[in-house]
């Protein structure tokens, strides 16, 4: 069988490299020992696709461009193509979620005539930087049981960078029950699709303990979360209709008797360029 | 019950094993630590470090467990802070480090590990220490569990304690440093304070009794802040009086809770000193009326005033400080208002208060007796309010307030001119009150006061009073007689020592004694009595050696007129009665009117003298002395002329007679042969009537002897015939003619030959005394000379 098997295998191999990255990008193409390879061209291809899980095998291009590297012919010996793709427009990040894939893909096709074509991939990963946000509002909130647990809490900001620091407190108005402690969660809320079929799936991230104890009436418990140790990614809204990433923080509250009580806001999750 | 017991044992057996599970697994997790350490592997470092912190996250362990497994804890944390210093001298940014540790999820453990890179940060200097200090004391606000949140914060304290921002230390920051290190402690006092207040609240309200001894246990966590901040040597005077003293004042007042502020308000007392005390006394006095009304108020003040007295007493140039603060006027006020502010206040406290306030005004204004007064009076107007006094303690409270002047003065002068002084001896019960009253004497005794006027004896006496009289609802029954013996004997020896030179002031003590003493009833008369009567003849004999009233003012004092009041004074044990001791007072008298030659006087007193011995005097032992000490003194006696004489001596021969046993009868007699024969006196010398005394002597001595052998078939002893033969030569060797040696020579063969006969009783002490007499007959013989010639004659 060996033979038969050496017999599929592809006459050559493909290689797609980025030098460093901005420049010198090239497809290499080595027949192996000598093996002719016959084409009807080669091209080149940048694909942004989406993919979602549940709906297995739609890939849905929002970006698709071809470059034609080579005209039909025959290659005897290892090639060299330069390439490039310039002002490409590429708007979302990659993003690997729960029920969603976002990704960028080189794809280098070799038509054949009669035989299948030879197709190589190569991924590559798109992060988009945004500034600091010129509006940046703290969150600042009031909420509570009636006649039992009052709170006001404070977040300084409600746009955070990935390597950004939460700082805020939490102020106690009214405190009748007996506390336990108090955690921040970073909640992440991945929905896909839309209308009818909209996939939600929510992860915890961070389970960060705020404070030990039972407070009393006017204590401040301050808030200082490092973002860094997390695998956050920046927030996406609605990407190509298709999905959407966003990031909340969630004050919980635990009781004695473990009852949870909890408070969830959105905060805005970005990539600042790092200087 | 039983079943009480075994929960409450299995609670402990449980304790036990839940620290041996939390050492085990700190112990555990500190090895993987120090695994990491070696090998330099921070990451692996903070993970297991973290893990074994996590054990103190613990709600299972008293305090007194829980402190066990900080202390292991602290240790190990030690060494991890060596490491991140190293870890700085690697080159890893201290900076870093500080924000890696805050990746901790459990907040325990981080902050733990933040409170130990943040001592690193500080010494390495790459921040402020008061920014490093702010943020770690704010963000141990994240622990609100009481126990947990006062160890983590003594943690805090203890690694921050030598990184203070102080002045002249390496740490020292811009202009205001001094008041950055000043918020740092008082954050972290009053976050722990609160945190300890509220440590009673935990937890179910039957276990309260114990969760307050667990509390008090971990006091000392609390206070070492405040011993923190008084070795902050930035702090000036200046400092603690504008705010240092009154931030923490304001949180002591207003944790509102007793055991608290009990502890707190004791710690600011020792810890600061005495001087800052001194010039803050308005602010730290002011406190006090708004503390709890439960709060032991009292022991803390009254260490506060032993503390200033100590000081005062250290060296005279602070006592012009205390003037300048007018201290004593404050501590005053501010008893009053801690009184007013505390009705439930006991009265024990209230007088422990006025004590101190005493001691202290003793040491600082020696001078100004009007302030101790003025605590006496305002303990005064409290007792009246109270009734009847039945807490012991509180007498001893009130005993150590009386005593505090004594002893501050050595002097009871100086308590006598404290007016309140006797008003508050009134408020102790009698027994006390006589405890008391001794102490007064004792103290008198033993500094040898001299109390020579009037009015201070008036006071004095009305100190003593529970001695001198029966003080109203005492009970008699309940003395013990020794005791009553020996404080009446102090009493007397009082009265001797009350003496003025001058007579006009020394006649007036003695008449205000006696208006004491007269109150003090049968049983205390004849104690007091003699003492006074002696005073007063000391007196006489102080007088008699003047002319009478050399200008002839009649309220002069004279002899007449001391005799006069005697005889008043002696009178009253008729009474009791006590005559034998009347009798001898009155003899004593006469003999002192004897010698102002004031005839009438003396023979009054003899004459009250033989009054009561026929009409009181009926047992005959008492008589036999009262019939010696009669002979004796009227023998003595110089004044009486010739008729008067005869009259007394008359009587006492007559008294001699009629005494009931023969041997009294023939002693007494033998005895009155010395009234007709006194040798400084001339004209009293009847030899004829001397020898008629002798001679019924020895009649009687034969009647005796009589008796006895009709009795007892024996002769009695010759003992008195050769009492008899004594006095015979005596009176043959003063010269009395009618004493002639025939006589005696027939009383020696008297003797003789009653001595061999059968029927005589063997004596040898009589036997001995008649050989003894008759050798100091061969004596006088040898002597020659005239006394040699006159006892020639006689044969033995």
């Amino acid at each position: 069988m060996n033979y038969l098997v050496g017999a599929f295998k592809p006459p050559c191999n493909v290689f797609i490299s980025f030098a460093d990255g901005r420049n010198r990008k090239q497809v290499v193409i080595e027949p192996i020992h000598g093996k002719k390879v016959e084409h009807n061209g080669v091209k080149i291809e940048l694909l942004g696709q989406i993919e979602l899980y549940f709906d297995r095998g739609n890939f849905y291009d929002f970006t698709s461009l071809v470059r034609e590297l080579d005209i039909p012919g025959e290659l005897y010996e290892r090639k060299t193509y330069p390439f490039e793709f310039s002002s490409v427009e590429m708007p979302y990040e990659s993003y690997n979620g729960v029920n969603v894939r976002l990704r960028y893909i080189l794809k280098v096709t070799i038509s054949r005539n009669y035989v299948s074509n030879i197709v190589e991939y190569q991924d590559f990963v798109v992060r988009n930087y945004t500034p600091p946000p010129s509006i940046n509002n703290s969150i600042k909130m009031e909420v509570g049981i009636e006649d039992c647990l009052h709170i006001e809490f404070e977040y300084s900001k409600s746009k955070y960078h990935l390597k950004d620091v939460i700082i805020g407190k939490i102020y106690f108005l009214l405190v009748r029950i007996k506390l336990k402690n108090m955690e921040l969660e970073i909640r992440r809320r991945e929905s896909t699709g839309s209308g009818p079929n909209t996939y939600v799936e929510t992860e915890t991230l961070a389970k960060f303990e705020l404070m030990d104890g039972s407070p009393v009436r006017g204590e401040s418990i301050p808030i200082r979360l490092f973002l860094s140790p997390y695998e956050l990614t920046p927030t996406y809204r609605n990407i190509n209709n298709k999905f959407s990433v966003k990031y909340y923080l969630n004050l919980v509250l635990v009781d004695e008797e473990d009852r949870r009580y909890f408070k969830q806001q959105e905060i805005t999750i970005y990539r600042l360029l790092e200087s | 019950m039983g079943t009480v017991k075994m929960i409450a044992a299995d609670g402990v057996e449980d304790e036990e094993k839940w620290l041996a599970a939390g050492i085990a697994g700190l112990k555990q997790n500190s090895f993987y630590m120090h695994r990491a350490l070696d090998s330099n592997n921070l990451k692996d470092a903070l993970k297991y470090s973290a893990q074994m912190l996590s054990e103190l996250r613990t709600s299972r362990l008293s305090p007194h467990k829980y402190y066990e497994l900080y202390m292991r804890a602290f240790d190990e944390l030690r060494k991890l802070e060596m490491f991140f210093k190293e870890e700085g001298r690697r080159g890893c940014s201290i900076i870093d480090l500080y924000e890696l540790v805050q990746h901790a999820g459990n907040i325990l453990p981080r902050l733990y590990l933040l409170c130990t890179v943040g001592s690193v940060y500080i010494k390495s200097k790459e921040a402020p220490s008061k920014d490093v200090l702010k943020d770690l004391v704010e963000m141990c606000r994240g622990i609100q569990h009481p126990v947990r949140g006062l160890f983590l914060r003594s943690y805090l304290a203890q690694v921050s304690r030598d990184k203070l921002p102080d002045i002249g230390s390496e740490y020292e920051g811009d202009a205001d440093t001094v008041v950055d290190a000043v918020e740092f402690v008082l954050q972290n006092f009053t976050e722990m304070n609160k945190l300890w207040v509220r440590m009673q609240h935990q937890g179910p309200t039957r276990e309260k009794e114990k969760r307050e001894k667990e509390r008090s246990e971990l006091r000392d966590l609390v206070g070492k802040n405040l011993h923190v901040l008084s070795q902050i040597e930035g702090i000036d005077l200046d400092m603690y009086k504008d705010s240092v003293l009154s931030r923490v004042l304001e949180q002591v007042v207003n944790c509102k809770d007793e055991l608290a502020q009990y502890y707190l308000m004791d710690c600011i007392i020792q810890v600061f000193p005495d001087e800052y005390h001194l010039q803050t006394l308005d602010v730290l006095l002011g406190a006090f009326p708004q503390l709890q009304p439960t709060v032991d108020i009292k022991t803390v003040l009254s260490r506060l005033m032993e503390r200033l007295s100590n000081y005062a007493a250290s060296s005279a140039d602070v006592l012009p400080e205390f003037l300048q603060v007018e201290a004593f006027s404050k501590l005053n006020n501010a008893i009053g208002k801690v009184i007013e502010a505390q009705p439930d206040m006991p009265i024990l406290g209230v007088i422990t208060l006025y004590s101190s306030l005493l001691t202290f005004t003793l040491h600082v204004h020696p001078d100004r007796l009007d302030y101790a007064d003025q605590v006496l009076g305002a303990c005064v107007r409290k007792l009246s309010g109270e009734g009847e006094l039945e807490d012991n303690k509180a007498t001893k409270q009130i005993v150590k307030l009386l005593s505090a002047p004594l002893e501050k003065y050595n002097d009871i002068i100086m308590a006598l001119k404290l007016s309140n002084y006797p008003r508050v001896m009134e408020y102790l019960d009698s027994q006390t009150n006589k405890v008391m009253a001794t102490v007064i004497i004792q103290s008198i005794m033993k500094n040898k006061t001299h109390i020579s006027t009037a009015d201070r004896v008036e006071a004095l006496f009305e100190l003593i009073k529970g001695l001198i009289k029966d003080l109203d609802g005492a009970h008699d029954d309940e003395v013990d007689e020794d005791d009553f013996k020996e404080e009446q004997n102090s009493v007397a020896c009082l009265i001797q020592m009350l003496y003025n030179d001058d007579p006009e002031e020394m006649f007036k003590i003695i008449c205000m004694v006696r208006k004491h003493i007269l109150a003090g009833g049968p049983k205390r008369l004849p104690f007091t009595v003699p003492p006074l009567v002696y005073s007063s003849l000391k007196l006489v004999r102080q007088l008699q050696g003047h002319e009478e009233n050399p200008f002839g003012e009649e309220e002069s004092t004279t002899p007449k007129k001391i005799f006069q009041l005697l005889n008043q004074i002696v009178e009253t044990l008729y009474n009791i009665p006590a005559p034998e001791l009347a009798l001898q007072l009155y003899l004593q008298c006469a003999e002192a009117a004897n010698d102002c030659d004031l005839e009438p006087v003396a023979y009054q007193f003899f004459t009250q003298a033989y009054i009561l011995y026929e009409e009181e005097i009926s047992d005959s032992r008492a008589q036999v002395t009262a019939i010696h000490l009669i002979i004796g003194t009227l023998q003595r006696m110089h004044v009486f002329g010739v008729e008067n004489r005869d009259t007394l001596t008359h009587k006492a021969t007559g008294y001699s007679a009629k005494l009931l046993k023969k041997p009294d009868q023939c002693r007494a007699v033998y005895a009155c042969s010395h009234l007709f024969w006194v040798d400084d006196q001339d004209n009293v010398k009847d030899g004829e009537r001397v020898l008629l005394c002798l001679k019924r002597a020895l009649r009687i001595a034969n009647a005796a002897q009589q008796m006895s052998n009709a009795a007892r078939g024996s002769a009695g002893s010759v003992t008195l015939f050769v009492e008899i033969l004594n006095k015979y030569l005596y009176f043959y060797e003063k010269g009395n003619p009618q004493i002639t040696v025939a006589a005696i020579q027939s009383l020696i063969e008297l003797i003789t030959t009653e001595m061999q006969s059968d029927s005589s009783t063997p004596d040898p002490a009589a036997d001995d005394f008649f050989a003894s007499t008759l050798r100091y007959i061969e004596f006088q013989k040898q002597k020659g000379g005239a006394i040699g010639e006159k006892y020639e004659p006689i044969k033995v």
